[in-house]
């Protein structure tokens, strides 16, 4: 199904369920969202405060995620959903998981923005950090926008995406490595700030993961552990 | 800097839903059945039927395979021929005078209209099972006895006695009334009556056992026992169902048909029917976006 009309059943109390679970899912990819950009702004700009509004904030996004679960639950027991109806809860349940993932990635960044505040010396990783932080917004994003316009395209194009992230993110591991080598000292600040490329690169992860459910929820395709062969030459 | 969840939903994303499609629209621009209406080597199998009500058609160019051991539901929205195609398979639209059926309709290839095939030996062949109970004034035994009598089924006495007793071991009844074969048909609970209907169809050994709304009239557990008792049966016969309950047709069947306005929009595999249907239609009334 290309047109899922989610607002348009007889019964206008179950338009009402859903139209709040899907607004309930923007809001938390928003708040999602602007966490991951503060808690990079908080990184890259070693503004503490802000990392640990961040690191503190993860709680609101933990539970908006126990409430959709929730309301997804008392849809599944009562309504007892069928095809565009079934698979979007089954992609709400699952997406709402990444966001969650994703909210515990930005609390470590701003967690360990805190820690790196004074880590003044090392300016080079700030430029990779940015550019490997910004590949991932922008994919978040997109995956997000994605899945309020159901728009498959932009999903398998968003997904292919990562590619660039691992790429970005495989660099920075060999650039952190070698000065790990050459200034041991710097062991602890070297080690946070991996974690931050690896928890920038789960960020990925996730909304590639969102992008794969947005395509089930509209063509009913479960194209998770597909190549991108496979998915070019059925969708694109 | 205090970021709140209305900062967030001050700045929404902009959320284009799409365009309201006209279902009559989608209707009229159907011309053929959406998925696989034949199954290779199918118990019945029906080919361009058209059904009239005197001068009003019910049934449009209807072609459906019934395969074998297979449970297929027929679902649609109220007057959408479901149960006059149904009806159509052990021709009981015969009793209706202003009835008039076109198009083919085979049993094992045997054509339902041909010459050789008599109608009431059809219907032993094909036995229905009706949304009401109806248990004939009759007692228990002699309700499921009636068809094998007819038929002249059984040689004797004991015979007879195996068939009534089998038939209501495999109509799932036979611990409740073993006792009481005398009671008569009407005594039982509503749930019972259908099962003994359903053991006096099977009594005279059908092939397929049409249903049409069997459990409409009854309460959850009944309709629970019935449904378990078609998971069974299917492994014996090939069973089309009619019913209005979605759940029902999703839990029991493999094939799911859906039905609108006499035309038959899609068959497919139930698995697929509910969760991805192809047909806009189909997928507008499972999902109660309209009935």
């Amino acid at each position: 199904m290309d047109k899922l009309h989610l607002d348009q059943h007889i019964s206008h109390q179950f338009n009402l369920e859903l139209e709040e679970i899907r607004n309930k899912v923007l809001k938390m990819g928003g708040m999602v969202e602007q966490q991951v950009a503060n808690g990079l702004t908080a990184l890259l700009e070693g503004d503490g405060d802000l990392g640990s509004q961040v690191a503190q904030s993860d709680f609101e996004v933990n539970a908006l995620e126990v409430e959709i679960d929730e309301e997804c639950t008392q849809v599944l027991a009562r309504r007892q959903p069928a095809a565009s109806d079934l698979r979007l809860i089954v992609t709400v349940i699952k997406v709402i998981t990444d966001l969650e993932r994703i909210g515990d990635e930005a609390e470590k960044l701003g967690r360990f923005s805190v820690d790196l505040v004074s880590a003044e010396d090392l300016p080079s990783y700030r430029k990779d950090l940015r550019h490997l932080g910004e590949l991932v917004r922008s994919m978040l994003g997109d995956a997000l926008d994605a899945f309020a316009r159901l728009d498959v395209d932009a999903a398998i194009r968003t997904a292919q995406r990562d590619d660039d992230v691992n790429r970005e993110y495989e660099t920075l591991e060999r650039l952190l490595a070698t000065h790990l080598v050459e200034d041991p000292r710097q062991v602890s600040k070297l080690f946070k700030i991996t974690w931050c490329a690896r928890a920038l690169e789960r960020i990925g992860d996730h909304s590639v993961n969102i992008c794969e459910y947005v395509v089930y929820l509209v063509k009913g395709k479960d194209i998770r552990h597909t190549s991108f062969d496979q998915i070019r030459s059925e969708f694109l | 800097m205090s970021v709140t969840a209305d900062d967030i939903l001050t700045q929404p994303r902009h959320v284009e839903l799409p365009v309201k499609d006209d279902a009559r629209d989608a209707f009229e621009r159907l011309t053929e059945t959406v998925g696989t209406v034949t199954v290779a080597d199918p118990k019945m199998r029906t080919e361009h039927v058209d059904v009239f009500y005197g001068e009003k058609q019910a049934i449009f160019d209807v072609s459906l395979d019934i395969g074998n051991n297979e449970v297929i539901a027929m679902i649609g929205p109220s007057g959408c021929g479901k149960s006059t195609f149904l009806r159509c398979l052990n021709r009981m639209n015969d009793t209706i005078p202003t009835c008039r059926v076109t198009g083919s309709m085979s049993l094992d290839g045997e054509d339902l209209y041909g010459a050789e095939l008599d109608p009431v030996l059809l219907r032993a062949r094909v036995g229905m099972v009706f949304q009401k109970p109806n248990p004939f004034a009759k007692s228990i035994y002699d309700n499921v006895a009636y068809g094998p009598r007819i038929h002249g089924l059984a040689a004797n006495r004991a015979e007879l006695d195996d068939i009534v007793v089998d038939s209501l071991k495999k109509a799932g009844l036979y611990d409740e009334v073993k006792d009481r074969l005398d009671a008569p048909g009407t005594s039982l609970s509503g749930g019972q009556q259908q099962r003994l209907c359903i053991a006096r169809s099977i009594a005279v050994s059908p092939e397929v056992i049409l249903m049409d709304e069997p459990c409409s009239a009854l309460d959850p557990i009944a309709t629970a026992r019935i449904e378990e008792l078609i998971s069974e049966l299917s492994q014996n016969y090939a069973i089309a169902i009619v019913t209005h309950s979605m759940q029902q047709a999703a839990r029991v069947s493999q094939r799911t048909a859906y039905f609108h306005l006499g035309k038959l929009v899609e068959v497919g595999d139930t698995k697929q029917v509910f969760t991805n249907p192809t047909h806009e239609l189909t997928e507008n009334y499972i999902t109660g976006r309209f009935g």
